[in-house]
């Protein structure tokens, strides 16, 4: 398969919506398409973070050992959106295990080769980070309110003072 | 018939007024001294009544003490209201009774007919709380059964004020002190204590009250007693012992949720409650209920209960209102904003007890006050989304 | 401002503080701490007539009494007055051990309703947290009932752990019907689960509905509410094409005893379901 067939399905993603032809045209040589079938695995904690995925479909989950055994999912991640950030920062290695929960097409972007794009293209680089960001304050905030355990407080009018 | 009709009845025959209440089957009950207060109670005879008693006001701060006159009514409010009659503190929901067969039953509780009751002595303002009281209870979509049938059936002898408290401020509510038509009443009284001797200025201010106003040995009012009595009423406006800040106030308050005074006033409130138990409007209740032991026979119970309290708020997992600023901002904004909304009225009435009764001496009116300051108010910043809000959606 | 809604209030008790004797007629366990009773009038009464959102108080014989959304079908005819409760204090503790047979006291139908009938014509998005699910469904049921009044119905619903999410079953029939759009998730899962893990906000931009034409409901904790409100507004929906049902200490049910007040409004009476629009204020003052 040839790379620079891959700038239309790049174009489509939301995560990329609205780059400019010259920025895509720089990334798609960054990209490749992949597929796992459900349960594979997409990273695991401690491996080095070469890549990160933009999903096109399918559902993937973020996983950590539970405390007793087991893993336990801590967020699923769908089509249109995008998983992994670790390739961004040192020392460059998942936190996670992202797992396929099903069959899961995506396209895999590779890390060091978008780092060096956007070092040599600060106006890319600056794009994606603020396309990154976004993200990552999104999920972030998310999290945080996963933290107030929203439900645990009793419903009002089916929830019985006494 | 036209109303109103005065006359002019001498302090001799006052009882003759008593009695006139009796043949039609009124118990009456009016202020009386008990405790070194006066509360009311049981009136058989105008010697029972606080004659030639005062009552010294402030902050925190109650005394009775002797007039230079034999004034029958010569007092402001003391710590009880005429809602203990007609919203009785504990009251009998219902009874319910498990049979062998575990079918259940239940029977409904304070059935009796009430007895009727003639107030004497029931002041302006107090006249305006039974009112509010009557929208809380009978002005929604629900009855209160409990209430309106105790409410139907009495009988309401008014007082102009002749004497302001330490702690009134009916003047700046709009309440008091004179009796006005807008309210209801049967007959207003107007004590005059002239050189010329002991009277009482009558007004009949419904049918019953009419009838009531023939049977007494009254005489004629002319223009001038009709004068004498307005100055007495008058006199009492120019005396009050408070003032609340007129002027927008709900809306100073909804906008200043988050004023510092909330936090001074909290650190001297005991959150004692008394102030809620003799305030005329204030009308939370809350339920217990019990069992016998035989578990098979079970009652509920509605009492009087208080937003000072922390149980007020609770829900499963802790109160709503936690600290005593939140208590006493709910009373407070309830009491002089949201009433407005809830039943077309302030739910003050300038009666004074909250004052008077406040262990600490905290004073509604001073922390209204404080929260109207301009340098620590909020309005100029805060958007006024209170005053904003569709008011019927 | 304290007029009742129009549609609140169907069937007014007569005698509306004293309870109505009724039979525990089925129980089922939902959760590990829910439990779904169904009730059967006794003698001669009627079945309760209710309006989607409203609530019953029920008093369990010598413990007392709670506000409980009601959570059946309102249409005519279906059997049993069905409420899913949750076990948290001395009555639903209470309520948890009555079985087939035993009896409970019934008061209501009390309070304000969903907004169906304004909601014709329009896509309906359904968000519900934890057991907020209960006093939703009987608005899911009419709209199921009245399939043709309404565009796309989005149901999205959030628990902490599979194992408490509410109705799992039920839900996965919801979804299965045309023109129903259902988006489950928790707040973690150790479990095989394929549905989401996130919290309930991460559902909205999932699904698929016209937000000039949209009406959504909401019920779960205060905060939960509030974030979903933020996140419907974040896809165009304005307040007042948002409703959310609330909850303060009742003993009344009545506007009476003064307890579930907050700010103007006495929820019992004037709520507990709310048009967004005009509630927001109060919402988010704390410890009102």
């Amino acid at each position: 398969m040839k790379v620079t067939t891959l700038e239309p399905i790049l174009r489509e993603h939301p995560f990329f919506a609205g780059l400019p032809d010259t920025g895509l045209t720089l990334i798609t040589g960054c990209a490749k398409n992949v597929r796992f079938e459900a349960g594979a695995a997409l990273a695991r904690e401690g491996d080095p973070a070469e890549h990160f995925y933009l999903i096109r479909e399918g559902r993937v989950s973020l996983e950590l050992p539970a405390p007793h055994g087991g893993t336990v999912k801590i967020q699923t991640i769908d089509a249109g959106e995008v998983v992994g950030w670790s390739w961004l920062m040192p020392p460059y290695q998942w936190q996670f295990d992202i797992s396929a929960v099903t069959p899961v097409r995506a396209l895999e972007m590779d890390g060091t080769c978008l780092r060096g794009k956007c070092d040599a293209d600060p106006r890319l680089g600056y794009e994606l980070m603020k396309r990154f960001s976004r993200v990552m304050v999104e999920r972030l905030a998310s999290t945080r309110l996963q933290l107030l355990d929203l439900y645990g407080v009793q419903h009002p009018a089916s929830s019985p003072t006494s | 018939m036209k109303l109103p009709q005065s006359a002019l009845l001498e302090r001799a025959s006052f009882d003759t007024l008593l009695d006139a209440l009796r043949r039609r089957g009124f118990k009456v009950v009016g202020p009386v001294i008990q405790d070194e207060a006066i509360v009311y109670d049981t009136v058989t005879a105008s010697a029972d009544l606080p004659v030639g008693w005062t009552d010294e006001q402030d902050g925190g701060h109650y005394r009775l003490k002797r007039r230079k006159d034999e004034a029958l009514f010569g007092y402001a409010v003391g710590p009880h209201s005429w809602k203990k009659y007609l919203h009785p503190a504990n009251l009998k929901l219902w009874d319910a009774t498990r049979d062998a067969g575990a079918a259940l039953r239940f029977e409904e509780g304070d059935t009796e007919k009430p007895p009727k009751l003639a107030f004497l002595g029931v002041r302006s303002c107090e006249l305006r709380a039974i009112a509010i009281q009557d929208k809380v209870f009978m002005g929604s979509a629900f009855t209160d059964e409990h209430y309106r049938k105790r409410r139907e059936r009495i009988f309401t002898i008014a007082v102009n004020c002749g004497t302001a408290g330490g702690t009134c401020f009916c003047v700046s509510m709009k309440t008091g002190p004179k009796v006005t038509g807008d309210v209801a009443f049967d007959l207003a009284l107007t004590e005059l204590l002239e050189e010329s001797g002991h009277y009482f200025l009558i007004t009949a201010g419904s049918e019953a009250g009419a009838e009531i106003l023939k049977e007494l040995p009254t005489r004629p009012a002319t223009p001038e007693d009709l004068a004498t009595a307005d100055a007495v009423v008058d006199r009492t406006a120019q005396n009050m012992g408070r003032e609340m800040p007129a002027e927008g106030l709900p809306k100073v308050l909804l906008e200043n949720l988050e004023h510092p005074r909330w936090d001074d006033v909290a650190e001297r409130c005991l959150s004692c409650a008394n102030c809620t138990m003799a305030c005329p409007t204030c009308f939370c209740t809350t339920v217990e209920d019990t069992t016998d032991l035989t578990g098979d026979h079970a009652e509920r119970w509605r009492r009087w209960d208080s937003c000072f309290t922390l149980d007020f708020t609770y829900m499963h997992g802790g109160s709503v209102q936690q600290s005593a600023r939140s208590r006493y901002r709910q009373w407070m904004t309830h009491k002089l904003a949201t009433w407005h909304e809830q039943f077309g009225s302030s739910g003050c009435v300038g009666c004074g007890r909250c004052i008077t009764w406040c262990p600490v001496g905290i004073d509604l009116t001073e922390e209204a006050a404080a929260i109207c300051t301009v340098e620590n108010s909020n309005t100029a910043t805060n958007i006024s989304e209170p005053a904003s809000r569709d008011p019927s959606p | 401002m304290s007029a009742s809604l129009p549609n609140t209030m169907p069937g007014l008790p007569a005698a509306p503080l004293v309870p109505e004797p009724w039979q525990v007629a089925a129980r089922r366990e939902e959760t590990a701490d829910t439990f779904t009773l169904t009730l059967q009038p006794t003698g001669e009464a009627e079945p309760m007539r209710f309006q989607p959102g409203q609530f019953n108080m029920l008093y369990a014989f010598g413990t007392g009494e709670s506000a409980i959304s009601i959570s059946g079908d309102p249409s005519e005819g279906s059997s049993g007055l069905i409420h899913t409760v949750r076990r948290v204090g001395y009555v639903t503790s209470a309520l948890a051990r009555l079985s087939p047979g035993d009896m409970v006291g019934v008061r209501g139908p009390f309070g304000s309703a969903w907004p169906m009938e304004d909601a014709r014509g329009r896509d309906l998005i359904f968000m519900a947290g934890g057991i907020g699910l209960a006093p939703l469904r009987p608005a899911i049921y009419h709209a199921l009932n009245h399939r043709a009044d309404y565009g796309r119905i989005i149901i999205l619903t959030g628990a902490r752990t599979p194992e408490d999410a509410l109705y799992l079953a039920e839900q996965e029939t919801w979804r299965e019907q045309d023109g129903v759009e259902g988006h489950l998730t928790v707040d973690r899962a150790e479990t095989p689960w394929t549905h989401n893990v996130g919290v309930v906000t991460t559902l909205v931009p999932k699904a698929c509905f016209d937000p000039a034409n949209a009406v959504a409901m909401i019920c779960g904790p205060e905060i939960m509410m509030r974030y979903s409100a933020m996140e419907l507004r974040k896809s165009g929906l304005t307040d007042n094409r948002i409703y959310v049902t609330m909850e303060r200490n009742m003993k009344c049910a009545v506007a009476f005893c003064g307890h579930c007040q907050l700010g103007p409004e006495f929820i019992c009476k004037d709520g507990p379901v709310y048009r967004f629009d005009r509630i927001r204020f109060w919402f988010s003052q704390r410890e009102f």
